[in-house]
């Protein structure tokens, strides 16, 4: 479990995160929500410990995260971030069994076990790849690509899933795939995830929780239906929304109003 | 089981056999490579301006030249003469070709390449500043190369580095700010010393593998074995570092750390190669390009394999060298300029 409690984390002077606690529970999908620029994609990198909070305190399954090797962090924490250049070529295979690095038990050397292939390839499998496992990542499409990158973060079997926006630049059909892979680990194998994204009705239909970010500060925190209300929302994005029913799921279903602006 | 989804899985077997690399099919490249090197040496050590007697040449490398029929001359041109520039082509090819793998790791970026990005000149200013001003020793020579190599990886880390690796445009413009600097700072220097050396010093500039001495060889040699063997060890995680440094960290790479050790391995290298013979350029371009053209990424591959190719094509492209117009000899960073530098354009329009 990752909880995160009254955070702040600032760049010299700027203050991009304030105050903010969260915790990532098992079996949960927590949808991290806000306007650009209101210090979602700072928080998780402090989540993650890529970057010191400069207030509070974060902790892993107990014990502080910067109390932890860096190793350690990586086979509890696996991270998806925005999709990354790739200049030398690089088969699937070889792209995900880059998630075993932190197991290895002969430190940053060696070579992969027998095992670490095994993971590897069933993460390829559940990510539905297995035809491309020879193939090069940069011969992929945006969204096998994007799997690609999902299955490597299956790869590190860490317990805690951080996403950061994972499905930015990715068709109606492959960001439901990606979502859906992170809720099935979450409800069967009590994976707690942490998505960023800017799609509220995916994260409506996806998320067990919903935290909404402005300003580095949380404006609110709930269940998808208590927090996403057209005040809140109105609120968050200063931007008219509808909220009603989605007529088959049921979930909250957001509509902008777009042209009128308060 | 019928016959077809019987293929169909053999297919994919072999389909995933070749999805990665393994120790063992690292262990036949490298050896593959090193049979080549050792065949390819030995070729090139009986041509030349004088043609040596094959199967006496070959049996005064394990006895007296004298008892295989050498005459006195011929021993002298094989063992005093050849032998010790090919060991030198050889050890200066691997340093560039690994140290190049290394710096593309690196700096996430295939053009990558320690002439181009004026850490050859770095070097090169250090052994001349221990030429001038510290006297002809050939451990003050290499370590002066090494701290100009290591200065100017500094100095082009810093200048290329953008947030999402080193772009083409950004290593090019930084290799050509720190090239021309350098290069006006070794202008410097050569006046500074009388006319006689300067026409020498002028050739070595270019890359010159005959004017080197027993100890500069042996330092060449140690650096080399030591660098490529640290590199290479690090191949797992340059593997994650080339994909991109926020990537590495998230996946446990202790990034600053790998950084270092490759800044000083790669520098180490290229202070050798250069402290004994100048600066040859673009073998840490051609090389790795085409072993990970036909070897695929892994920089636990492409690094051993890496070294051993460079060395071949250094070996060859000397031989070439002072064969093409003897008795007169092109120095051997034309050859390898000749070759890489298209390639260079070629890769460079593909993006």
């Amino acid at each position: 479990m990752l909880e995160a409690r009254e955070i702040s984390v600032s760049y010299g002077e700027r203050e991009a995160v304030r105050g903010v606690s969260l915790s990532a529970v098992p079996g949960e999908v927590v949808c991290l929500i806000g306007p650009n620029g209101a210090g979602k994609s700072t928080l998780m990198r402090a989540l993650n410990g890529a970057l010191a909070p400069t207030g509070g305190e974060i902790y892993l399954d107990g014990k502080r995260l910067g109390s932890y090797a860096r190793r350690a962090v990586s086979r509890r924490i696996a991270v998806v971030a925005q999709e990354a250049e790739l200049r030398f070529p690089v088969t699937v295979l070889e792209f995900v069994l880059g998630g075993r690095y932190a197991w290895s038990s002969t430190g940053a050397w060696g070579w992969e076990t027998e095992r670490d292939v095994s993971v590897a390839r069933s993460a390829i499998e559940e990510t539905g790849l297995e035809d491309f496992t020879a193939r090069l990542m940069n011969e992929l499409s945006g969204g096998e690509r994007q799997r690609a990158v999902l299955a490597r973060a299956l790869a590190t079997e860490a317990a805690i899933l951080l996403l950061d926006e994972p499905t930015a630049n990715l068709d109606l059909a492959h960001q439901a795939t990606v979502l859906r892979l992170v809720r099935a680990r979450c409800d069967t194998q009590g994976a707690a995830a942490v998505v960023v994204t800017h799609d509220i009705n995916l994260a409506a239909e996806f998320a067990d929780r919903a935290l909404l970010l402005k300003g580095g500060r949380m404006l609110a925190s709930g269940s998808p239906r208590e927090v996403f209300t057209p005040r809140t929302l109105g609120e968050l994005f200063e931007i008219e929304v509808l909220v009603d029913a989605h007529p088959v799921t049921g979930a909250p279903r957001i509509t902008p109003v777009h042209g009128s602006r308060r | 089981m019928n016959a077809e989804t019987a293929k169909a899985i053999s297919t994919k077997a072999t389909l995933a056999e070749s999805a990665r690399t393994t120790p063992k099919r690292t262990l036949l490249i490298c050896l593959a490579l090193a049979l080549a090197l050792f065949v390819v040496c030995l070729a090139a050590s009986l041509i030349g301006s004088e043609r040596l007697p094959v199967t006496a040449s070959l049996c005064a490398l394990f006895r007296d030249g004298s008892v295989c029929g050498l005459s006195p001359e011929q021993g002298a041109i094989l063992l005093d003469l050849r032998w010790p520039r090919i060991l030198l082509a050889a050890s200066v090819g691997a340093a560039l070709a690994a140290a190049g793998a290394g710096y593309q790791a690196l700096l996430r970026n295939p053009l990558a390449e320690p002439y181009l990005l004026g850490i050859s000149n770095g070097a090169a200013v250090g052994t001349m500043i221990a030429l001038v001003f510290l006297g002809t020793q050939a451990w003050t020579r290499s370590l002066m190369a090494f701290a100009g190599a290591l200065c100017a990886t500094f100095v082009v880390y810093r200048l290329a580095r953008g947030r999402t690796g080193a772009s083409p445009e950004r290593l090019i413009l930084a290799g050509v700010i720190v090239t021309t600097f350098l290069s006006s700072a070794i202008v410097f220097i050569t006046t500074m010393m009388d006319a006689t050396r300067i026409r020498s010093f002028n050739f070595w500039l270019l890359g010159d593998l005959s004017g080197s001495t027993s100890s500069l060889l042996a330092i060449a040699i140690v650096s080399t074995l030591i660098g490529t063997v640290v590199l290479g060890a690090h191949g797992r995680s340059l593997n994650l570092m080339m994909l991109g440094e926020r990537d590495a960290f998230d996946l446990g790479v202790e990034v600053e750390r790998v950084r270092l050790i490759v800044f000083l391995a790669a520098s180490l290298l290229v202070g050798a190669s250069v402290a004994a013979s100048g600066s040859v350029g673009y073998v840490g371009l051609v090389v790795p390009h085409l072993v990970r053209l036909s070897l695929g990424s892994d920089n636990r591959t492409t690094i051993p394999a890496a070294a051993l190719a460079g060395a071949l094509f250094v070996v060859v492209a000397d031989t070439t060298a002072r064969t093409v117009i003897a008795p007169r000899e092109l120095p051997v960073g034309a050859i390898t300029a000749l070759i890489g530098a298209p390639l260079f354009i070629y890769l460079l329009r593909r993006g």
